[in-house]
């Protein structure tokens, strides 16, 4: 009979559990490489249905309501709540150099440039990518989707193109919002500290805000809206059949646009440093 | 003289990860026939279906609707075949966010069908009343019961006035009286509109109802065809067992 010593059994295990985490990062690298190259094929479909007839014009705007009407609230209150506490954070720190008056300038520059943009593209990945997500993979789940292409109609068009387009005109507003009521907060907290006058407040506020603060963070906001709407739909559209999968398409969703929304704003702030 | 062939099936196969579900499936649908296709859950039958119209991609073989081989045809020309090919969905697949007026009328806005809102208002009242339900016009699908909503989805499936219809378990899960209404209703279907029809069921009073011949699926391939009395008084027990 012929003995193995549990040394080489061992070996011989972890040779086994090497070979199958180097499969399993092998499939992890495929999937991700396999699943962008769909995400690209898919982004091109979307752009094309962008230009072709026939266009869904009532379709648009109603998605249009229903994203901004579903973030509005939100958006308003973490826009507010932020500017607010950006001031109180920064108030006692440039008060003791004596340098109030600058304040609503550095304020204004956080929110506008990064912060007010960031935040609310992730506060729209969250509900608006998720909401997208789950919504389609809902309808691909009760062949809602199949039943459109079978009827000779072209769901990307309306189903998709429509929610991607949406949200690329919708993101922007919201930012938009989100930072005229960051400033409102920040107003107010300062106010809370010291008087300062409305006036004074925008003159300062907007003195050091000059259109290359203003133009690349208003156009990254168009792309964190494509893209928002985008992976939204892309999840949904390519869920599994089976409920797990609307729960998947969901969460998915949200990991990816989020992180998303960072690497565009990276890429931004890249370049316009470069510039 | 012989009929039209409406759709001909040849050698098709599918797998899903290696296990082969259809495995060099054959049939011919001729014009004005109701084919009936009956088998265990699971066995294949909406994977061929669904085949038929490309919503899933066989893995070889031959399909020809109308006489197009929509296996080789651009996405252009299969929608238009689409547009001849009506499919009734096992659990109808209303488009939820829209009301009833609106599920019908969508098909007919985006293929161009009529150009007239008048005509399509028509073609929906026509159409809801040849499944005996107008009154639901303007409900939404939540508010409608599971034998309304596949009447309902019957309706959209004629608005496009296909020639041919496949049928995906249209009586699975309702009562006794609802399937008979949703069986007698594939039979004037064909009288109304004269389609052609493929009726995939496991619901044996529907196939004796409203199909001409039925075959039957087992492991991917057909093992029996016949009419419902022949098939249902088979020497073998394996297809008598069918029809129990």
């Amino acid at each position: 009979m012929k003995t193995i010593s549990t040394k080489s059994l061992k070996v011989q295990n972890l040779k086994i559990k090497k070979f199958h985490i180097d499969e399993d990062i092998r499939n992890l690298y495929n999937g991700i490489f396999i699943d962008l190259g769909e995400m690209v094929l898919f982004t091109g479909k979307v752009i094309k249905q962008f230009f072709q007839p026939p266009f869904e014009h009532k379709e648009l705007i109603k998605q249009g309501f229903l994203i901004g009407n579903k973030s509005l609230s939100l958006v308003s209150v973490t826009g507010f709540i932020m500017g607010l506490v950006l001031m109180m954070q920064i108030y006692p720190i440039l008060s003791n150099f004596g340098a109030q008056t600058l304040l609503p300038g550095v304020v204004a520059i956080a929110v506008v440039r990064e912060l007010g943009p960031v935040i609310t593209g992730l506060i729209c990945a969250g509900k608006i990518s998720s909401g997208i997500g789950a919504e389609i993979a809902a309808m691909r789940v009760t062949e809602q989707i199949d039943a459109m292409e079978v009827s000779g109609t072209k769901p990307l068009g309306f189903v998709v193109a429509t929610r991607v387009l949406a949200a690329t005109i919708v993101v922007p507003i919201l930012v938009i919002f989100a930072d005229a009521l960051s400033l409102l907060g920040a107003f107010l907290a300062i106010n809370a500290f010291e008087h300062m006058s409305g006036m004074l407040f925008i003159n300062s506020a907007f003195g050091v805000l000059g259109f290359i603060d203003l133009i690349p963070a208003t156009i990254k906001t168009v792309f964190f809206g494509f893209f928002i709407g985008l992976i939204g739909c892309y999840k949904g559209y390519n869920a599994n059949k089976g409920t797990e999968s609307v729960g998947y398409a969901a969460n998915s969703a949200v990991v990816s646009s989020s992180l998303t929304v960072f690497v565009i704003d990276l890429i931004f702030v890249l370049i316009t440093s470069i510039l | 003289m012989e009929k039209e062939e409406v759709i001909v099936v040849k050698d098709l196969y599918k797998f899903f990860s290696d296990k082969p579900v259809l495995r060099g499936i054959s049939l011919t649908l001729h014009r004005g026939e109701n084919l009936g296709i009956m088998g265990k859950s699971g066995i294949g039958k909406s994977v061929l279906a669904k085949c038929i119209v490309r919503l899933i991609e066989p893995d070889g073989g031959e399909i020809k609707v109308l006489g197009t081989d929509i296996l080789q045809c651009n996405d252009n020309e299969l929608n238009e075949i689409r547009k001849k090919v009506g499919y009734l969905f096992q659990g109808g697949a209303l488009y939820d966010s829209m009301s009833v007026r609106e599920n019908l009328l969508f098909p007919i806005r985006r293929t161009q069908f009529v150009d007239k809102k008048r005509e399509a208002e028509e073609l929906i009242e026509t159409s809801l009343r040849s499944v005996g339900l107008l009154e639901a016009i303007d409900k939404m699908p939540s508010e409608l019961s599971g034998g309304m909503k596949k009447r309902i989805a019957l309706a959209r499936t004629l608005i496009l006035r296909p020639e041919i219809i496949l049928y995906d378990e249209p009586t699975t899960g309702l009562d006794a009286v609802t399937s008979g209404e949703i069986s007698e209703l594939i039979i004037k279907i064909r009288e109304e509109y004269n389609t052609s029809s493929i009726i995939i069921t496991h619901d044996t009073k529907c196939a004796k109802m409203a199909a001409d011949n039925i075959k039957i699926m087992n492991d991917g391939v057909f093992i029996a065809e016949g009419t419902y009395d022949e098939l249902s008084h088979s020497k073998e027990k394996e297809i008598r067992d069918y029809f129990i």
